[in-house]
This record gives structure tokens, C-alpha cells and sequence, in this order.
């Protein structure tokens, strides 16, 4: 996939078909999202979140970056959706339909959202009017290793220590004493 | 008989010198020595052997011998008093402003005196000009001229207070009269108190009263006249009330002082106004008054004021109707006490105040030229009111009162109608005689320990003959009949009302025809109850001892009372003054013989005529009034007589004819007739109960006006405290307290604690309010957290980053 | 590409997230739409880092999901514990701090 990528990024008509690939993937995104948040079942609404993820993970190929992209499928679709799904059957959510929202909360959030999406919308393009994003190769896996193991190797061992703790935490936590 | 004397013009020099005679100049001994005994008998009085009765009547004795020496010298002074101007350099100028030379005096009469105040002119100068200015027709070439010595006591604010003697004839007069009297009273109070439980205490106030009235008499100035004037009443109280435990007697002497307190306040008013009208504000003297009243300086307004304030004192202190009421109670004091200050003296201090002051008198009451005034009705009225009263008395003391009553009345109204020297002279007589009275009645109640003529007397002429001699001598006098003092001063007064013209009598000040009437209407009442009294006292048969007892004959000795025996004549220490006096009534009116009555002049020195009048009248002087005088006349003399002859023919019918026979015939010791006047006649039934009960004064005194003021006034007064002030007052704390509870409820509970609860309040619905945003729900904090930000977000980009 | 699209699109993203995270009453519920949010800010972290030719835009996504697994393994147990204490997991009766 990356050579197909990086064989098409230099042709114009390579560009209208990017912009359109990429218009499809964010609208199926968002209507995923959507319905994240608006189903009335716990499945349905974990199975829409892995599109969404499905769909970060592209955008991440959109953006070159190969490595994440692969690590965001493997980890999130492959591990964090099935750790929802083991949560939903554990706490046995009902699989039927969500309980009702709450009106006034509903207004409320969804006030608050578009709020926060006009201002962040506004801030954005107030500043990144016309910066474009060039690719010219995707990001190399021994690029982000070197980094890592040198430059980010402090924030490396913090998130090791931090997902030690996490690990402990939750068996900790969870356990049945 | 129409020799006419002119009236004495007034002089316009003040005739007064301050350099004369050793006893003139030093007659403040006289006084002295009676306040020295005073104190002398209070500290050492009961040591004494005579318990100080030997110290009052030594120093009295010699204060009368200094008087006779003053009264000598002022004779001489008077007569003798010359201008010698020596080689002083005059300081007398005529109207071109020339000097003159002393002897060129007497022919200017528009010499006036520079006087730069330094005393520069010698009074001898001064009373050349006065005499020339006099005209020198009156009295010879001698002026007028009073001795005043003076000291000054301090000086505040411009007031000069001094004090000093002023001598002149007046003065002296009083001088010789209080102090003869005086000693004779005390060698009388030496039979007469003896034994007394407070002899020596009523010696030094004997003593302290003649002190008092001589210091009275010459003094110089106002100040010291009230000063005197205060004193002496103080000292009547002490010896009104010198049987005190009794409580009639401690009743007279208060009534005596708070009577006389009365009429104090005019004179307060009266001397204040002249100070201030008069003295300019600023000096009390009495000449200096007197001279600006005479010249016309005083408005006369001030000069009425002061003369009815005046008139007010002169009613209570020498017991003028209406405020008379304190004599006859006054009698409730020992008789010697009556006799001297009752009698003689003390009653006599208005009179010398107003012949003393007589320019306020004489120009505050127009005198001169008006047939009636304030002064001379009272008079008029207070002589036969008092006189009238007289008829009712069964106490001899009190008969005697009246008569001093009416006579003072008699001094009143002759100073009310302009004649001075006859109201004076009146005073001089009417000392003698009625002193004399009164030690006689002394002597007989001594005799019967008692004064009650009807109970206890009678027919004592059998037992004090010499008593009786004395009294019926003293009776004459009173009575008017010539050739006694008592003819002679009280036709002076009859003949200065000039209100004889009808009978072809001149002169006088006016035309005070109604007083003259009243003058003879009390000549005949004067006579009558005396003719009374004489024979209550001295005739018929004596009631004494059982007098109650019906029976005719009282030999029987059943009785300690009666082992008194009958009465006997009274020692000499009593007879003697007795003897004195009636001497002095028989002769003593000769010495101010009508001008006309014998051959000469009056204006001869050494001739008859109006003896008293050329030495004790300041006529031409500065100090007084321009006075005329009347001219006496047969007619009047002769009239006058007759009418005390006709009350004496009365009174002597009733009493001495019928009265008496009818004693006889019953066998009883009658003192009236039984179906007399006054019981069959309704109207004189009547007359009698009113003098009685002496005109219902009394009455209306002690009930109406303080029983008013003690009762209704009392209650209205507190009345008005207990519901008009006390109610203002509760009513004030009353509404306080209202307005208290009102600001507490509704300002302090209502509005202040209201703000601060409804604060309270305020805050707490507040909060309960606030408090729903912590509904406990995550979600709602996490909305309200990105809300905030969204908000805050969008307002900095807006504002800053745009 | 533009860059703003990648942004909006995370912007997007982020709020959809926001009012999942506001609205849903069940705790899983709530942890899915923290995904949501999560993965916006990773494309944004990514979209700068491919501007500046930046590797460290990308390491710092890794880090973030990593961090993002460990935080939904902690958030499921204490879900797992607020059921067995509760036996729901309704977020609208998590009221104890009530005031």
C-alpha cells in the first residue's frame, strides 16, 4: 500500500482522487461517530466505534503515517474494542435498547458541542487558512524508532511504567476480594 | 393775729456744713453707748449685782446728757452760725464773673458759688450766699444749716455707700425725746420687771432698741434709715415676745414683725426708686436727695411712686389704717415695752421718715395747693377709726393703743396736709403724755396684777391717788384742752389743714376742709374714751380681788387672793418717771406758742413765738420744701375746745352721772348701764359688734386672705402640680416610652433586623438555589466545565486573536 | 491536502465525542465517546507532525493510544466495580455528591 501511495501523490489527478477518497472515509467517520453516540445498543454502538477507528487508522495512511496507523488497528480495533466488549458482557449492559437520555441534557450537549465546534472551526481556520499538508514519503518505521530510543526515550519509559501501573491497577481493582 | 409769714424760699446752696459744734459733729456717741450696753449686759449682765440693769441705765443717762449738750449746741449753732469768710480767698462770683469780697455778699443776691469740688469754698462762704440767696428776711440773717458728718463705708461701681450722722433740728429733737424717755422707762422697768424671769436680757434689749432708734434718727442717708428702721422693728419683736411661752404673746410679736414686713416692701420700693430717681444712681444721701427733689430735678412720676411705696411703710410701722392690726396686740408685751416703743418711739419712726424725707412727700402728692391726698386721708380715716375702736376696749392697755393709733393718725394727716412743724411737734407732745399713760396704767396694773379695767379695776383713785393725778394730767393733755402740749400741737394740725376759711383763717397748703372735720370729729372721740377709761379705772368701786362674786362686801379672807389685800400705790421707782412726764405734758407745749399770742415777733429770737418752730423747720433751707404756713386763729382755738369739751361733757354724763348713780342705787360696781344704747337700738348694736370686732380686719387678714392662700390657693396650686405639671411630665415619659417601643418594633425589629433577615434570606435562597448546579452527576459538571471553555475560548479569540 | 481538513475533521471528531461524553448514561457508553475524542486528537497530533516533517507528531500518537489503552483497562475496572457494587452502571444515579 505505501508504494501505491507514494506512486500516485505526484500526479494532479492524484490529488482530486486523494480529496475524494478522503471526503468518503470522513463522512463514513462521522456518520459512525454519530451513531456512536446516538445508538441505543452497546454492541451496535461498539461496532460503530470500530469503523470510526477503522477510519482514523486510514487517515493515518493518509497522512503517511504507516507505523501508527498499523498500531492504532492492532491496539484499538484489536484490543481496546474487544476489552469494551468484554466490559459490556461482564457488566451486562442491557443489549437491547439504551435507557432514555435525559432531555434538557440532550440540548444542553448538543449546545455545547456545536458551540465548541464553531469556536474550534472558527480558531482553525482563522489560522491554518492555507497550509497544505505534503507528503513526499511516509514516515519510515526505523525513523520513529530512532526517535523514540533517543529523543523521546524519557516519555518511552514513562508510558512503560504508566501502562505497568495501569495493568496492576485494573487487576487490582478488578479482583473479586 | 394775720401776721403772715412768708413762705421760706429755698435755698439753692446746699445748707449743710460739715464743720460745727464737738457734740454736732460727734453726736455717733449717742447711740453708741446704748450698743455698747447691749453687749455689755448680754456678756456680763447677770453678774452684776443689779443683773445689769445699772449698765442700761447708766449709759442711757449719759446719752441723754450728751443729747442735752447736742440739743444746746444745735441751739447755738442755730441761732449764732455766721459767715467769716477770714482771709480765704472766695471763690464767689457775681454774674459778670467778678470775685466778691465776703461783705459785699450780702448785697448780691446773684452770687454764685464755683465750686470745684475740692472744698476750696469754706462753708462759711457757701452759707453767706445761701443766706443771701434766702433773701435774708427769714430768720433773721442766720440760714438753716444741718451738721452731717460721714464716712465713707465702700465704694462699688460708682455707688458711694457711707455711713454718718446728719444733726439737725430734727434729729436732735428725737435725739432728747427718745432718750429721756428711755431712761425713764428704764428706772421704771426696774420696780416694774423686777424679778422677771429675763430681766437682764430684757435690759439689753432695752438698751439695743434705744441704740437702734437713735441711730435711726440720725442717720444720713437712706441705707441707713431702712438699716435703723429693720433694727427697731426687730427689737419690738424680742420685746413684744418677752413673755413667750405664752402663746398669745408670741403670736403679738410675730403678727407685730410680719405686719410690719408688709409695709417693709413699700418702703424697700420707695427707697430704691429715690435712690435711683433722685440719688442719680449713685449716692444714698439723704440731703442730696431731698436737695434734687426740691429743685426740681426728679421726674414726678418717680416722686408719686416712691411716695405711695412710702406711704405703705409708714401705714404698718406707725400703725396707719389698714395695717394697724398689730398695735393694739402689741400690748401683750410688758407696759414699759408699750410705753417706749409703742407709744413714744418706735411707732413715731414713719413719721420721722416721712418728715425726713418730706420733698418726696410734699412734691410726690402735690401737698401744696390740693385739698385731699394719700397721706392725709389715711390719716384722717386711721384717727377716728382708731378712736371709734377706743369706746370698745376693756383692756386699758388697749384703749391707750388706739388712742396712739388714732394719734399717730393725727401726725399723718398734719404731714398729708402740708403742716410739718405740727405734725412734728405733735410727735414731741404726744411722746410725753401718752408715755405718761402708759406707765400710769403700768402703775395700776402692777397694783391689781391685771389690766382689765372692767373685771379688775375701779375706783382706784381711793388707792393710788398720786397714780391718778399723774394719769388725769396725761388724759388732758391728750385730750386738747389749753393750756396742756396736747391744745397746743393738735390746733397746729387743725390750723395747717387750711380749711378754716369759713371762720376767717388763711393759709396753710391747700384746702383740706374735709380733714379739719375729721380732725375735730377725733378731737371729741379723743376726749370721750378717755372721760371712759378714767372713770373705769379710778372711779366707782373697785372689782378687783372677787370681782365675779356678786357680793357687795368681800371681807371675807377666804382666799389667798384676797389676802392680797387691796391695791396700794406703786413705789417711787414708778411715781418719778410718772411725776416727769406729767411735768413735762403741763409745760411742754409752751414752747411753740402761735405767733400773735403775745406781743413781739415771731421772727424776735428772744420772744415766745414758735419757739419749736425756728429751730427744728429747715425752713430755707436746701433740703426742704417750700411750706406754708397757717395762720391760727381764735375762732378755731375756741371751737376745737369746745368740741373735746362737749366728748368730755358726754362721756362724763354716762359714765360719771349715770353710770355711777346708777351703782349706787343697785349697790354693784356697774361699768355700764345695763339697758344702754346699744341694747335697744338695733343699728348701735350693730356699730357696737363692728368696732368689737375691730372693723373684721383681723378677720379678714388671718381667715380670708391666708386662710384663702392656705386652703383654696393651697389646693389650686397643687392642683396645677399634681395635673398640670406632674401630667406634662408623665406625659413626656409616657410618649418616650411609647416611642420606644414603637422605634423598637417597627424601626429596630421591623426595618433593621427585617434588612439583615431579609439579607439572610437573600443569601440563603441564593445559595439553595446555587446549590442545584451540584446535582452530584458528573455529566452535568463536565457540560458546564466545556461550556465554560467553549465560551472562554470563543471570547479570547474573539477579542484577541481576530 | 489542505490541512485544515484533517483538523476540522479531528475538530469534528472531538466534539461528536464531547457530547457522547455528555449525554450517554451508561458508563461504557461514555468510555466509547472518550475514544472518540482520543482518536481526534491523535489525527491532529499526527496532521502536524506530517506539516513540519516532524516524527515527533507521530511518536506522540503512539504514546497516546498506549495511554488510552491503559486508561480504558482502569475505566472498565472501576465500571466493573461500580456494578458489583451498584449493579448498574446508570451515570444519572452516581449522585453521592450531591449538594
Amino acid at each position: 500500500m505505501s508504494s501505491l501511495l507514494a506512486a500516485v501523490s505526484a500526479d494532479a489527478d492524484l490529488m482530486v482522487a486523494q480529496n475524494v477518497f478522503f471526503a468518503l472515509v470522513a463522512l463514513v467517520m462521522l456518520v459512525a461517530a454519530v451513531r456512536v453516540v446516538t445508538s441505543g445498543n452497546v454492541v451496535h454502538a461498539a461496532l460503530w466505534l470500530v469503523v470510526v477507528l477503522a477510519g482514523v487508522a486510514v487517515q493515518f495512511l493518509f497522512l503517511g503515517a504507516e507505523f501508527v496507523a498499523v498500531t492504532q488497528v492492532l491496539v484499538y480495533i484489536g484490543a481496546v474494542i474487544v476489552l469494551f466488549l468484554f466490559g459490556v458482557m461482564l457488566t451486562r449492559a442491557s443489549m437491547g435498547d439504551d435507557e432514555s437520555v435525559v432531555n434538557e441534557r440532550r440540548g444542553m450537549s448538543a449546545l455545547v458541542g456545536v458551540l465548541l465546534f464553531a469556536v474550534m472551526s472558527l480558531a482553525l481556520i482563522d489560522s491554518f487558512n492555507d497550509d497544505r499538508v505534503v507528503i513526499d514519503e511516509p514516515q519510515s518505521v526505523t525513523t520513529v524508532s530512532d526517535s523514540i530510543f533517543s529523543q523521546y526515550i524519557v516519555p518511552f519509559e514513562a508510558v512503560s511504567v504508566l501502562l505497568l501501573a495501569a495493568l496492576i491497577g485494573a487487576i487490582v481493582l478488578a479482583r473479586k476480594d | 393775729m394775720l401776721s403772715v409769714l412768708a413762705a421760706g424760699s429755698v435755698s439753692k446752696v446746699s445748707t449743710v456744713t460739715h464743720d460745727a459744734n464737738w457734740f454736732l459733729e460727734h453726736a455717733w456717741i449717742i447711740p453708741l453707748l446704748p450698743a455698747i450696753s447691749f453687749v455689755v449686759i448680754l456678756f456680763f449682765g447677770k453678774r452684776m449685782p443689779k443683773k445689769g440693769a445699772e449698765i442700761g441705765i447708766t449709759a442711757v443717762a449719759i446719752s441723754f446728757l450728751l443729747a442735752l449738750a447736742t440739743g444746746w449746741s444745735w441751739i447755738d449753732h442755730r441761732d449764732h452760725v455766721e459767715f467769716d469768710a477770714g482771709g480765704d480767698e472766695s471763690e464767689v462770683v457775681d454774674d459778670h464773673g467778678d470775685y466778691l469780697a465776703p461783705d459785699e455778699l450780702g448785697n448780691d443776691e446773684h452770687a454764685v458759688v464755683v465750686d470745684d469740688g475740692h472744698s476750696n469754698v469754706n462753708d462759711s462762704v457757701r452759707l453767706a450766699v445761701a443766706a443771701a440767696e434766702a433773701g435774708g428776711e427769714a430768720e433773721g440773717s442766720h440760714p438753716y444749716v444741718a451738721v452731717q458728718t460721714s464716712t465713707q463705708w465702700l465704694q462699688s461701681g460708682g455707688v458711694e455707700f457711707s455711713a454718718g450722722i446728719l444733726v439737725d433740728g430734727l434729729s436732735v429733737m428725737m435725739l432728747l425725746v427718745v432718750t429721756l424717755i428711755s431712761l425713764l422707762v428704764h428706772v421704771y422697768s426696774t420696780d416694774y420687771v423686777g424679778g422677771d424671769r429675763r430681766y437682764t436680757h430684757f435690759f439689753a434689749f432695752l438698751s439695743l432698741f434705744t441704740a437702734s432708734m437713735l441711730f435711726f434718727v440720725l442717720s444720713d442717708n437712706i441705707l441707713q434709715m431702712i438699716v435703723g428702721w429693720e433694727l427697731v422693728g426687730v427689737c419690738s419683736f424680742a420685746l413684744i415676745g418677752h413673755w413667750w411661752e405664752e402663746k398669745p404673746n408670741s403670736d403679738a410679736a410675730l403678727k407685730a414683725f410680719l405686719t410690719n414686713r408688709v409695709g417693709d416692701v413699700g418702703l424697700l420700693v420707695g427707697m430704691i426708686t429715690l435712690f435711683f430717681a433722685a440719688g442719680g444712681g449713685t449716692t444714698f444721701d439723704t440731703i442730696t436727695i431731698n436737695e434734687q427733689i426740691v429743685q426740681g430735678q426728679v421726674g414726678h412720676t418717680a416722686l408719686v411712686v416712691a411716695a405711695a411705696a412710702l406711704t405703705a411703710a409708714v401705714m404698718s410701722k406707725s400703725g396707719q389704717f389698714i395695717l394697724h392690726t398689730w398695735l393694739p396686740d402689741a400690748m401683750a408685751g410688758p407696759t414699759p415695752v408699750s410705753a417706749l416703743i409703742h407709744a413714744a418711739t418706735m411707732v413715731v419712726a414713719g413719721i420721722f421718715m416721712v418728715a425726713r424725707l418730706y420733698p418726696v412727700f410734699f412734691e410726690g402728692m402735690s401737698i401744696g395747693g390740693s385739698s385731699i391726698n394719700l397721706l392725709s386721708t389715711v390719716g384722717a380715716v386711721t384717727l377716728v377709726g382708731a378712736g371709734l375702736l377706743a369706746f370698745v376696749q376693756d383692756d386699758i392697755k388697749k384703749v391707750l393703743a388706739y388712742s396712739t393709733v388714732s394719734q399717730l393718725g393725727y401726725m399723718a394727716m398734719a404731714l398729708g396736709v402740708g403742716a410739718w412743724t405740727a405734725a412734728v411737734f405733735h410727735l414731741f407732745t404726744h411722746a410725753f403724755f401718752k408715755a405718761n399713760l402708759f406707765l400710769g396704767s403700768g402703775s395700776v396694773a402692777h397694783a391689781v396684777h391685771s389690766f382689765d379695767m372692767k373685771k379688775d379695776m375701779g375706783g382706784m383713785k381711793k388707792y393710788m391717788p398720786r397714780t391718778f393725778w399723774t394719769f388725769v394730767i396725761g388724759s388732758v393733755a391728750l385730750a386738747g384742752l389749753p393750756p396742756l402740749a396736747g391744745f397746743w400741737s393738735k390746733d397746729e394740725i387743725l390750723v395747717g389743714t387750711g380749711g378754716w376759711g369759713l371762720f376767717g383763717g388763711t393759709g396753710g397748703n391747700g384746702a383740706y376742709t374735709f380733714h379739719l372735720v375729721m380732725g375735730m370729729i377725733g378731737a371729741a372721740l379723743t376726749a370721750a374714751y378717755m372721760t371712759r377709761c378714767i372713770y373705769l379705772t379710778f372711779f366707782g368701786r373697785w372689782r378687783g380681788g372677787h370681782a365675779h362674786d356678786e357680793h357687795a362686801h368681800d371681807d371675807h379672807a377666804h382666799d389667798d387672793h384676797a389676802h392680797h389685800g387691796e391695791p396700794h400705790e406703786s413705789g417711787p421707782r414708778i411715781l418719778i418717771p410718772l411725776y416727769v412726764l406729767s411735768g413735762f405734758s403741763l409745760v411742754i407745749g409752751l414752747v411753740n406758742l402761735p405767733p400773735g399770742l403775745f406781743s413781739g415777733s415771731s421772727k424776735d429770737p428772744a420772744g415766745w413765738q414758735e419757739r419749736f418752730l425756728h429751730y427744728i423747720e429747715p425752713a430755707g433751707s436746701s433740703y426742704f420744701p417750700a411750706v406754708a404756713h397757717g395762720t391760727p386763729s381764735w375762732s378755731l382755738a375756741l371751737i376745737s375746745t369746745g368740741i373735746a369739751l362737749l366728748g368730755i361733757g358726754l362721756a362724763f354724763r354716762y359714765y360719771f352721772i349715770r353710770v355711777d348713780r346708777l351703782s349706787r342705787v343697785t349697790g354693784q360696781s356697774l361699768t355700764s348701764l345695763p339697758n344702754g344704747l346699744t341694747t335697744t337700738n338695733r343699728l348701735a348694736r350693730a356699730g357696737h359688734t363692728l368696732l368689737v370686732n375691730k372693723y373684721y380686719l383681723d378677720h379678714l387678714y388671718t381667715g380670708i386672705i391666708a386662710g384663702f392662700t392656705k386652703g383654696p390657693l393651697a389646693r389650686a396650686a397643687y392642683w396645677v402640680n399634681q395635673n398640670v405639671l406632674d401630667r406634662t411630665v408623665n406625659l413626656a415619659g409616657e410618649t418616650a416610652v411609647r416611642t420606644g417601643k414603637v422605634v423598637y418594633t417597627k424601626i429596630d425589629q421591623g426595618v433593621v433586623d427585617g434588612f439583615v433577615n431579609r439579607a439572610g434570606r437573600a443569601s440563603d435562597a441564593t445559595g439553595q438555589e446555587l446549590r442545584k448546579i451540584n446535582s452530584g452527576r458528573v455529566q452535568n459538571y463536565a457540560t458546564l466545565l466545556f461550556a465554560a471553555a467553549a465560551i472562554l475560548a470563543g471570547a479570547f479569540i474573539i477579542l484577541f486573536a481576530l | 491536502m489542505l490541512l485544515n481538513q484533517f483538523l476540522l475533521l479531528a475538530a469534528g471528531l472531538f466534539c461528536i465525542g464531547v457530547y457522547g461524553v455528555l449525554v450517554r448514561r451508561s458508563a461504557m457508553l461514555v468510555l466509547m465517546s472518550i475514544e472518540l475524542i482520543l482518536n481526534a486528537v491523535n489525527i491532529n497530533l499526527v496532521a502536524f507532525g506530517a506539516l513540519t516533517d516532524d516524527v515527533g507528531g507521530s511518536v506522540f500518537a503512539l504514546f497516546t493510544i498506549a495511554v488510552a489503552a491503559a486508561e480504558v483497562g482502569i475505566g472498565l475496572a472501576i465500571v466493573l466495580l461500580m456494578y458489583r457494587n451498584r449493579r448498574s452502571i446508570d451515570l444519572a444515579q452516581v449522585d453521592l455528591l450531591k449538594g
